[in-house]
């Protein structure tokens, strides 16, 4: 912050509580003729006006506020200086965090080792991951785990990158970006028509055979080299298996080849964030067994 | 015209607009609560009454919002100091053609958030969810609203300017920069706009002036009415001129600077949120200095009380207005903020607010101004306003409670931690245990929605005697 914009900040903040003192004595010192009865004299419509000394109790709780006020100021701060007790939101959230770890650490740390599939058959460990699962990875997954449009579902055994003690907790740690490309400017309306009527066929689902099978042409161009030969998909890139029921795009309000034409022309680009800085290895570990436990 | 004075040296009072918002104002009251009503209902039984996007609690929401606030409030103000302006200034309406045009054009305001909103146009921005076309309608209004008003005031045949009409000066000056720099925006077409400001900036630019709306549309504003119908329906003179003096500019100096307590623990630096919160604080006594000053102008007419009803409104709300203004500087505390903010708790406060306050000043204005607008010695069925004072009054108790404990009981639950130090429970476990809550809360908003009903029938008596009335006109200079 400039400085000018500093002092703009305490001439605003201390010079209203000043201007509101000298406003109260400057009011409390005007003459009243004695006669607390008497009226200003004003009238309004027929409303008259008395002029009473302002209530004792009231001034005493406006000053106490005003002077709380100043102290307030004082101890946490105003503009670019920190206050007497150099205090900052950031500082107060870290403090709280580093309580929270030297209470609840020693619980947590005695799982880092515990190998995966142990964790997931241990009842409290499983426990304890799931209360991390709900803390943090429900908002997007669901309380059940069973996720939603774009949102994959753990319980299920389809995985887009192996339902595997590995691959989970590298989905955990690291994050994941799962990249479709936009096909629109590449393939055309037509096209993207008959793939879509391919991967219809190949998953079992109701389907025009005759563009179904002019898609198996535009498939083995563009799409093999991701998706695969067989169509079931590629763990190592993150690419979906297509022979499968198992729809990570699909909203409910929609037929299944809107969403699969829609994935097809305009692609997808799925994240999954990194929580590795954000849990620590022995949360990490409790909740990659917890995920692994949910589809077996 | 029906409101002329006998007195001859009074100036003709031109009531005609005020007659039209003042029926617009109960209006407007039935259609906003019952919105509220009915999304309150939505929130017990979504599925039963979900009619599809356009009647969605999303999109129904700001329209309960806007129409309580703008157009419920918005009108009764209009009324309220078009009647008093010209009253405490001795003099007519400036610029009566352009009155004029402030209602109509505040009617197609209204209508037109009618239709916007449920059909999901909306800038997103609290309070000011209407597009641009719409708010440089309301610019231009609420200029003309400023002319009419400033206008009448410069040809007072009084010596001083009367209270009430600083506040509502205060009021209108303010509400007028508020609008125009919160609701500053890039159009990229018709029905759409993106925010001039940017990230914390928007948010801040956003809560300077919620906060505000709620400063100066609904308590400077309403303070303005409170200070011409309190001392006219008790006949007693206002407590203390300098009190008057005092809170009147700590209040629209501090307000100012409060709303930076909507955003503590956010991305808002650290020293805007103690800002924020300190200057909430410090607003804790030019806020009672109203109280005081409305209360205090009972003294010696306490006693009129049991028998007027109309008084019973205007005191019972002061006493909301003294509540939800202690209330507020202390869930402005950050250590009361971190357990109250986004829970129920928030929305009990701002309808104690809405309902305790500008709702119960507004019925007692409303109720005191129908007879002289209309020219009959007093509304059709002084029972009825009593029945709808009880009314009223247990609504508001029932709402409020119903929110303050499911707020409460929301904020210790999205707090609680397991012994391993995760959360106790999860976001829907404390849904689940609010709802006994929103049912009392419907039930005590239904029964506020019917005392409005009983106030429209009431008037409508009262309207349909002025015509039958031959004598009527007597009543006219009370």
């Amino acid at each position: 912050m400039s400085s000018f914009l500093h002092w703009y900040i305490w001439i605003v903040a201390i010079g209203s509580i000043v201007a509101l003192f000298w406003l109260i004595q400057a009011t409390r010192n005007v003459e009243s003729s004695g006669d607390e009865d008497a009226t200003t004299g004003h009238n309004f419509d027929g409303i008259e006006e008395y002029n009473k000394p302002l209530p004792a109790w009231w001034l005493y709780l406006f000053w106490g506020t005003m002077v709380y006020g100043l102290g307030y100021y004082a101890y946490y701060g105003l503009g670019n200086w920190n206050g007497l007790a150099d205090w900052s939101s950031v500082g107060q959230l870290a403090d709280e965090q580093r309580a929270h770890d030297e209470e609840f650490g020693a619980l947590f740390e005695k799982f880092a080792t515990m190998p995966i599939e142990t964790i997931a058959t241990d009842a409290k460990a499983l426990q304890l991951g799931r209360q991390i699962f709900e803390n943090n990875c429900s908002l997007c997954h669901g309380v059940s785990a069973e996720g939603s449009n774009g949102f994959p579902n753990l319980t299920d055994s389809a995985s887009l990158y192996g339902n595997t003690p590995d691959s989970i907790k590298t989905s955990i740690e690291m994050g994941r970006k799962g990249i479709m490309p936009a096909w629109q400017a590449i393939l055309g309306d037509e096209k993207i028509t008959q793939v879509t009527q391919y991967v219809l066929s190949i998953s079992g689902q109701k389907h025009d055979a005759a563009a179904a099978a002019l898609g198996q042409t535009v498939y083995a161009q563009s799409c093999v080299g991701c998706h695969g030969m067989d169509a079931s998909g590629n763990s190592f890139v993150g690419a979906p298996n297509l022979t499968d029921d198992e729809w990570l795009y699909s909203r409910p309000q929609n037929a299944l080849a809107v969403d699969i034409r829609n994935s097809i022309a305009l692609g997808r680009a799925g994240v999954m964030p990194a929580w590795k800085d954000r849990l620590g290895d022995a949360k990490v570990q409790l909740l990659t067994g917890y995920v692994y436990s949910l589809s077996r | 015209m029906s409101s002329q004075t006998s007195t001859t040296d009074r100036p003709q009072y031109n009531m005609d607009v005020v007659k039209l918002f003042t029926i617009m104002t109960i209006v407007w009251g039935i259609v906003g609560m019952g919105v509220g009503v009915l999304i309150a209902a939505q929130l017990i039984w979504p599925d039963a009454l979900s009619f599809g996007p356009w009647l969605h609690f999303g999109r129904l929401r700001p329209l309960h919002t806007n129409a309580v606030i703008f157009a419920f409030g918005g009108s009764a103000l209009f009324a309220t100091s078009y009647y008093s302006v010209q009253r405490t200034c001795q003099a007519t309406l400036a610029f009566p053609k352009l009155a004029m045009f402030t209602f109509w054009g505040w009617q197609a305001i209204i209508l037109s958030a009618a239709i916007t909103l449920p059909l999901g146009l909306t800038s997103g921005k609290e309070y000011a969810e209407l597009e641009w076309p719409i708010d440089i309608a309301i610019a231009v209004v609420w200029l003309s609203y400023l002319a009419v008003f400033s206008k009448t005031i410069m040809a007072r045949r009084t010596p001083h300017i009367y209270v009430g009409n600083w506040f509502y000066m205060a009021f209108i000056v303010t509400v007028a920069i508020l609008h125009v720099v919160n609701s500053a925006a890039i159009p990229v077409g018709m029905f759409k706009s993106y925010s001039a400001y940017a990230g914390t900036t928007d948010a801040m630019i956003q809560w300077w002036y919620g906060h505000n709306a709620v400063g100066f549309f609904l308590t400077a504003g309403f303070l303005g009415m409170m200070y011409y119908f309190v001392p006219k329906q008790t006949g007693r003179p206002v407590y203390s001129y300098r009190l008057s003096i005092v809170h009147f500019w700590a209040l629209i100096s501090i307000y100012m600077w409060a709303g930076g307590h909507h955003l503590h623990y956010s991305a808002l630096p650290d020293w805007a949120q103690s800002l924020g919160m300190v200057m909430s604080l410090v607003l804790l006594a030019p806020s009672w200095g109203g109280m005081i000053n409305g209360m205090m102008t009972l003294s010696g007419a306490w006693h009129k009380l049991r028998t007027d009803p109309i008084l019973r409104f205007l005191v019972v709300s002061l006493s909301f207005y003294g509540m939800s203004t202690f209330e507020g500087p202390m869930m402005a505390i950050k250590t009361v903020n971190a357990l109250s903010h986004n829970t129920d708790w928030t929305i009990g406060h701002v309808h104690s607010g809405a309902l305790g306050w500008v709702a119960m000043i507004t019925i007692g204005a409303v109720y005191h101004m129908i007879p002289r607008l209309y020219g009959v010695a007093e509304m059709y069925s002084v029972k009825l306003i009593n029945t709808h004072f009880w009314l009223a009054t247990v609504g508001v108790v029932f709402y409020i409670v119903a929110m303050w404990v499911n707020g409460i009981m929301q904020g210790l639950m999205w707090r609680a931690v397991n012994s391993d130090g995760y959360l106790m429970y999860s976001f829907v476990q404390s849904l689940e245990a609010s709802y006994a809550g929103y049912i009392v809360r419907l039930i005590g908003g239904g029964i506020f929605f019917v005392g409005m009903l009983v106030m429209a029938y009431n008037v409508w008596k009262t309207v349909q005697l002025s015509k039958t009335d031959a004598t009527a006109s007597v009543a006219q200079t009370v």
